[in-house]
């Protein structure tokens, strides 16, 4: 049985108009129909760029959002039935380490006291020494526990909310961009760090981030997500060796390498125009509006589903309609008209009266 | 060739009364060439932006001590008046930012952000200027441009609104475009956008490039020469092949062990740079990298290196690959 396993879940934010009488006027399909499962142990990676529900997916398997529509199941349990004392246990179980430590921590709370706030949350009970233990663990100078966040760098505030994370004994951590604001140089402490404390407490992860060379380092497996959904899964070797979604491709040859000759070599995809609003999800495969290999048939009218092709090692899955000729090179890549998204689209917003000209704004 | 831009021994403090001055940049000297790129690379807080705004003379009027020659075509820009910097401003020289939202007008049609210094700085009448930014729009890929003149800024997504930028300060042909983290905010496919954008811009205008950032990848494939900062400094500085081929500063050196790779072995420990540059700011003397630097002597603490230019610009006591 997996640790976690997921299931159609969907997450649909109503977009609601009027200030006395508000009415829902539409949807922001954040996330819609992904299933996925994370073995114990494992690493399951998350990338997509921004706006395409990552962040949402990471909360909805937290019970932290409501989804819409599907399962979660953990531990063979199904998350959504847990109520009251329950879910409280539960939840012990799977914590969350987030992007900004210093937005998730309390300013005016040391790290003593932040870290016997999480267990005691929990009816867990830590003496000095285990809180010791924990600020060991992570790398934090000594002397921490009686300092206060802002004392911290950006790199030890985030090892601060690791070990908040970590000090009621998780089974699963979902860490949704967790280096992605510190310098690389930094960053690195953060991901070895990581790795260290998975192999020796046997930690499942969820890792969440934009950066594909990020995800590919800590991953055992990705998924790659567009507006949404997982266009493609496999195992983080497999995936870039063969990226088969035309989406993974195009994300792959945008990431810059800091070496030279391979950038001199490298042929880019470029993506025309924007990401489209999730409010307003095209039709069909989502990524038609902008796949260099859309096909007349199908592509704007059947959303694709992950599918295995013949041939692909086991876990490999792409949901694209015309995969085996695009691999097999039987259909080529064309060009495709930028269609631009209003990011105004669906939200109604004020724009000033025509200006006739700036010094008249500007009151030069 | 006489360089376009040379700065040197750029000096900025920080001043605030009741408190000893805090030194941004450290006697940063460098030269672009014309119609070169030249990178600026480094973490948060070595002190990339506030060289830009020195040299663009947009440092905050008050609060600070700017020291240094900055000459463009060899004219001195510290020894203009305002007036006249604003004058060059625009026409010679020109900047984007990383948060376009920020540098544009959000209540003024993007049209006329750009329409405005077309005729402020060419002269051009309302017309001619209203053709001239459909030009200009369309130059930089933004899609049916006669009707994006009308559009506010927060009507574009953020690739377009930097598309949008780079429009307005590519209007009067500047010779000099300095970039200042163009990209940091977007994703990485509207990111290779912008950069195969200025590439190409750089390319058929000749315009030269300052590119600021702190990701190596980007400086990899676009740079001709790249800058490494740290500290306040300049440490090392080559062309790209040779600069990535064989680092010679420790620094350069760590950060690019620090950085996984998309075809690197997964799942091994990355070799990270131990610290952070907050460890010792503020630096008096002797070298900003000393307490995180595997290869520090004794010397490193209390001498600062002496910059050394011997194939590559160098900054170090011991670097990397010495005996
Ligand atoms: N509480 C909410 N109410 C309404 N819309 C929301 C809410 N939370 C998120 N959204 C929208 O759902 C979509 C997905 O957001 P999400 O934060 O999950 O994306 P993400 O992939 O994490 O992006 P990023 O990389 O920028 O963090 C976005 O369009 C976002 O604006
Ligand atoms: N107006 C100011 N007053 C005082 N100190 C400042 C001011 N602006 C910048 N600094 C300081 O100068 C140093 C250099 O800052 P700068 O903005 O140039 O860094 P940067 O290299 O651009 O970093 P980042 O990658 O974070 O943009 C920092 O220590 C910063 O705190
Ligand atoms: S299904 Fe069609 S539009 Fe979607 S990725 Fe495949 S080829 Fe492109
Ligand atoms: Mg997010
Ligand atoms: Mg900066």
């Amino acid at each position: 049985m997996s640790l976690l396993e997921v299931e159609d879940l969907a997450v649909h934010f109503p977009i609601t108009q009027g200030t006395l009488v508000s009415r829902t006027v539409g949807h922001v399909y954040a996330v819609d129909g992904v299933s996925l499962t994370i073995e114990q142990g494992e690493t399951y990676g998350l990338v997509g760029e921004s706006g395409c529900g990552k962040s949402t997916l990471g909360r909805a398997i937290l019970k932290l959002t409501e989804p819409t529509r599907g399962s979660v199941r953990f531990d063979g349990r199904d998350v959504a039935a847990l109520k009251g004392e329950e879910l409280r246990k539960a939840r012990r179980r799977f914590q969350m380490v987030f992007q900004d430590p210093l937005s998730s921590l309390d300013p005016r709370q040391s790290v003593e006291s932040l870290l016997q706030e999480g267990m005691k949350a929990h009816g867990l009970t830590g003496g000095h020494a285990r809180l010791q233990e924990l600020v060991d663990a992570v790398g934090l100078p000594k002397g921490s526990l009686r300092r206060y966040p802002h004392e911290f760098s950006g790199g030890q505030r985030q090892r601060i909310g690791i070990a908040r994370a970590l000090c009621v004994e998780p089974d699963l951590i979902v860490a949704d961009e967790p280096v992605s604001a510190l310098d690389v140089s930094v960053q690195a402490q953060v991901l070895n760090l990581l790795s260290r404390l998975q192999a020796e407490l046997g930690l499942t992860y969820l890792v969440i981030a934009h950066d594909l060379a990020v995800v590919r380092h800590v991953s055992d497996r990705v998924g790659v997500m567009y507006l949404g959904g997982i266009v493609e899964e496999a195992p983080a070797g497999d995936l870039y060796a063969d990226p088969q979604h035309p989406y993974t491709k195009a994300l792959l040859s945008a990431v810059p390498t800091p070496d030279p000759e391979a950038e001199d070599r490298r042929e880019r995809i470029l993506l025309a125009g924007d990401l489209p609003s999730p409010a307003a999800p095209p039709s069909g495969c989502r990524f038609h509006t902008r796949c260099p290999w859309r096909q007349a048939d199908r592509c704007a009218t059947e959303r694709p589903e992950l599918r295995q092709l013949e041939g692909a090692p086991a876990g490999h899955r792409v949901a694209c309609h015309h995969a085996e000729a695009i691999k097999a090179g039987t259909i080529r890549p064309h060009e495709v008209d930028a269609t631009l998204v209003d990011e105004a689209a669906g939200f109604p917003v004020d724009g000033p009266d025509h200006a006739s000209s700036v010094q008249e704004i500007l009151g030069r | 060739m006489s360089a376009l831009l040379e700065v040197e021994d750029l000096k900025v403090a920080f001043t605030r009364r009741g408190e000893p001055d805090s030194v941004a940049v450290d006697g940063v000297s460098f030269d672009v060439q014309p119609g070169e790129i030249v990178g600026l690379v480094g973490e948060s807080g070595c002190g990339k932006s506030v060289t830009s705004l020195a040299i663009m003379r947009l440092l905050p009027e008050r609060g600070n001590r700017v020291t240094g020659s900055i000459r463009m075509d060899g004219d001195e820009l510290t020894a203009l008046s305002d007036g006249q910097l604003r004058e060059r401003r625009g026409r010679d020289l020109s900047m984007i930012f990383q948060d376009p939202l920020s540098s544009l007008n959000p209540v003024i049609t993007v049209g006329l952000q750009i329409t405005e210094v077309l005729t402020r700085h060419r002269g051009m009448d309302k017309k001619a200027a209203r053709a001239e930014a459909v030009e200009l729009l369309d130059r930089v890929g933004i899609p049916d441009p006669r009707r994006r003149l009308d559009a506010y800024p927060h009507q574009l997504s953020g690739g377009m609104r930097q598309r949008a930028l780079i429009a307005i300060a590519l209007a009067c042909s500047p010779r000099l475009l300095i970039a200042d983290e163009p990209t940091t905010a977007l994703d990485v496919t509207i990111q290779a956008q912008i950069l195969d954008l200025l590439k190409q811009l750089v390319a058929e205008t000749g315009t030269a490039l300052v590119m600021i950032t702190h990701d190596l990848g980007v400086v990899a494939g676009l740079c001709d020469r790249v800058n490494v900062l740290y500290g306040g400094r300049i440490v090392e500085r080559a062309e790209r092949h040779e600069l990535f081929r064989a680092p010679r500063h420790p620094y350069t050196h760590g950060l690019l062990g620090s950085i996984p790779r998309l075809d690197g072995p997964p799942g091994e420990d990355l070799a990270a740079i131990k610290g952070s540059v907050n460890d010792n700011l503020p630096w008096t003397s002797a070298c900003a990298f000393a307490p995180r630097c595997p290869n520090a002597l004794e010397v490193c603490t209390s001498v600062t290196p002496a910059p050394v230019e011997d194939g590559r610009f160098l900054r170090c006591h011991n670097p990397v690959g010495a005996s």
